[in-house]
């Protein structure tokens, strides 16, 4: 069978037999809309809104990508100091823990106040405390884990830690990096959402929920959540894209 | 004046520290190892054998006494050393030919690309790797990384070669095959080397000398001149002399362990 057409039609079958359950469940319960929006009344909201989900879906793509680029970067930076030195593991581990088991809904209105007005930075900020944990974890453990007989190989020809660590440490951890960048990308974007939906400015696919409820126009709200999880899709598989151009080698053939 | 042995170590005392105290590893140890020449060692586990390579390697500082190579004494890693273990270590995320190329990258920084590809075939081919340069390590058995890995060790022409149990995880067969390999590699590029070992058939069908090593604390026990062929074929290891010399060394073995005395090993 061409795969191609296996890879994208597998899951568009799926997709679309799962659109087909929802409907006819709405329709055999008959249900109304403010209780269950059926996938043939989002057509219509999605088509009415057109321009609102362009632009707010934009405006919460953006606030995520950058979120879930300073997780990378600032996760990458702590998984690296607790990689490489136990005593900072073990300083920082409890208090990360604790920081990641606060509610991130509870650190919302904190936020807002923090930075009245600056909505971007408030909703970045969450997307970005949100999903760095996971990423600061992974790279630590791979680099912890490094068999010391990887690093013997290069100390015993003289190698500089820097050169041990991006001929060895680095490319050993992209698997386990990835793993993690997987699970960011759609923690990220509950961040943004999360706050898009509770500050009052009006941006992004989150204020455009709540404007659905507001004005009590269901079949908006249940478009907007399928628009998230078209964002959330679409993130998710640049990631699984970049994974097989920089860890492809973890994958083994099957069988 | 004699030219002093490529490898010298000379009183080396080491302990490592652990929770409960000071655990000493080698005591007082005496090795030389002349140039050219291959020699095993061999003593019961945990005796402190990998604490030996790493001294050799420069990757430990000795408690107490001195390690030489080439008339210089060891404080650090060194580029004329190559290593080999037990578990191969190859990048899975390099082909087969740009892991035998690694210690190039870091020996000769400098030296032409086609130089180093051209090295590197040159020694995969003679391990026997030949059209195997562009796979993947997952996509090799056993026996062919640890070729592999062989070849990653030779690739910038060190002065020594530690193995450190290079063969341990093999099958026997796979195993005495790579023994066969270790002597055409020794006639086409000569080495010294020092290999650690716990298999009595391997030091005395590879080594030119076997040191026996005490139970921890390690010290040298008893030292063996395997007079042999230099060229040996793998029928030798059941010629008399070489069962003889099988039978010396498990006794010796048996010393180290506690399990035998001088005593009865000398009747």
């Amino acid at each position: 069978m061409n795969s191609t057409l296996y890879k994208v039609g597998v899951p568009l079958a799926a997709a679309i037999l799962f659109l087909l359950f929802w409907e006819w469940l709405v329709w055999v319960n008959g249900w109304p809309n403010y209780k269950m929006a059926s996938p043939s009344d989002l057509v219509p909201a999605f088509w009415k809104y057109r321009l609102l989900f362009i632009e707010n879906g934009w405006q919460t793509l953006w606030r995520t990508v950058v979120g879930l680029l300073l997780a990378v970067i600032a996760g990458t930076a702590l998984g690296m100091v607790m990689g490489f030195s136990k005593l900072m593991r073990d300083a920082l581990y409890p208090l990360l823990v604790g920081f990641n088991a606060i509610p991130k809904a509870t650190v919302v209105p904190i936020l807002a106040l923090m930075f009245v007005g600056e909505h971007n930075l408030n909703t970045i900020l969450i997307a970005f405390m949100i999903s760095f944990f996971p990423i600061a974890v992974s790279v630590s453990i791979g680099l912890s884990t490094l068999e010391p007989e990887y690093r013997d190989i290069l100390r015993s020809l003289g190698a500089s830690r820097v050169t041990i660590f991006w001929k060895i440490a680095l490319p050993k951890t992209l698997p386990e990096f990835f793993g993690a960048l997987k699970v960011a990308v759609t923690l990220a974007f509950i961040g943004t959402n999360l706050m898009e939906i509770v500050s009052p400015h009006g941006r992004g696919l989150g204020s455009l929920f709540d404007s659905g409820k507001i004005s009590a126009d269901y079949p908006l709200m249940f478009a907007v959540l399928l628009a998230l999880a078209f964002l959330g899709i679409v993130l998710y598989y640049i990631v699984v894209l970049l994974e097989k151009i920089f860890a492809g080698w973890a994958e083994r053939a099957p069988g | 004046m004699t030219e002093p042995a490529l490898i010298e170590i000379k009183g080396v005392t080491h302990a490592y520290q652990t929770a409960t105290g000071p655990l000493p590893v080698l005591d007082n140890l005496n090795v030389s190892v002349p140039e050219g020449t291959f020699t095993a060692v061999v003593g019961p586990s945990g005796c402190g054998k990998s604490t030996l390579t790493k001294l050799i390697a420069g990757l430990l500082r000795p408690d107490r006494g001195e390690v030489w190579l080439h008339g210089e004494r060891v404080k650090s890693p060194r580029k004329t050393v190559g290593m080999a273990f037990q578990n191969p270590v190859l990048l899975e995320w390099r082909t087969i030919l740009d892991n035998v190329i690694l210690p190039l990258e870091i020996v000769a920084p400098r030296m032409p690309k086609k130089d180093r590809i051209k090295r590197a075939e040159e020694l995969l081919a003679l391990v026997g790797l030949e059209g195997f340069e562009d796979k993947r390590p997952s996509e090799l058995s056993g026996g062919m990384r640890q070729r592999a890995s062989l070849c990653r060790s030779l690739v910038h022409k060190p002065d020594v070669l530690i193995l450190d149990e290079p063969f341990g995880a093999l099958d026997a067969f796979t195993r005495e095959d790579l023994w066969q390999t270790m002597h055409e590699l020794r006639r086409q590029e000569p080495f010294t080397s020092l290999l650690i070992t716990h298999d009595l058939r391997e030091s005395v069908y590879l080594a030119d000398e076997v040191i026996v090593l005490s139970g921890r604390p390690a010290t040298t026990q008893f030292v063996l001149d395997v007079d042999l062929p230099g060229e040996r074929a793998l029928d030798v290891l059941y010629q008399p002399k070489a069962v003889d010399y099988l039978a010396t060394l498990r006794h010796q073995i048996q010393i180290a362990q506690g399990r035998a005395t001088q005593e009865e090993a000398a009747q």
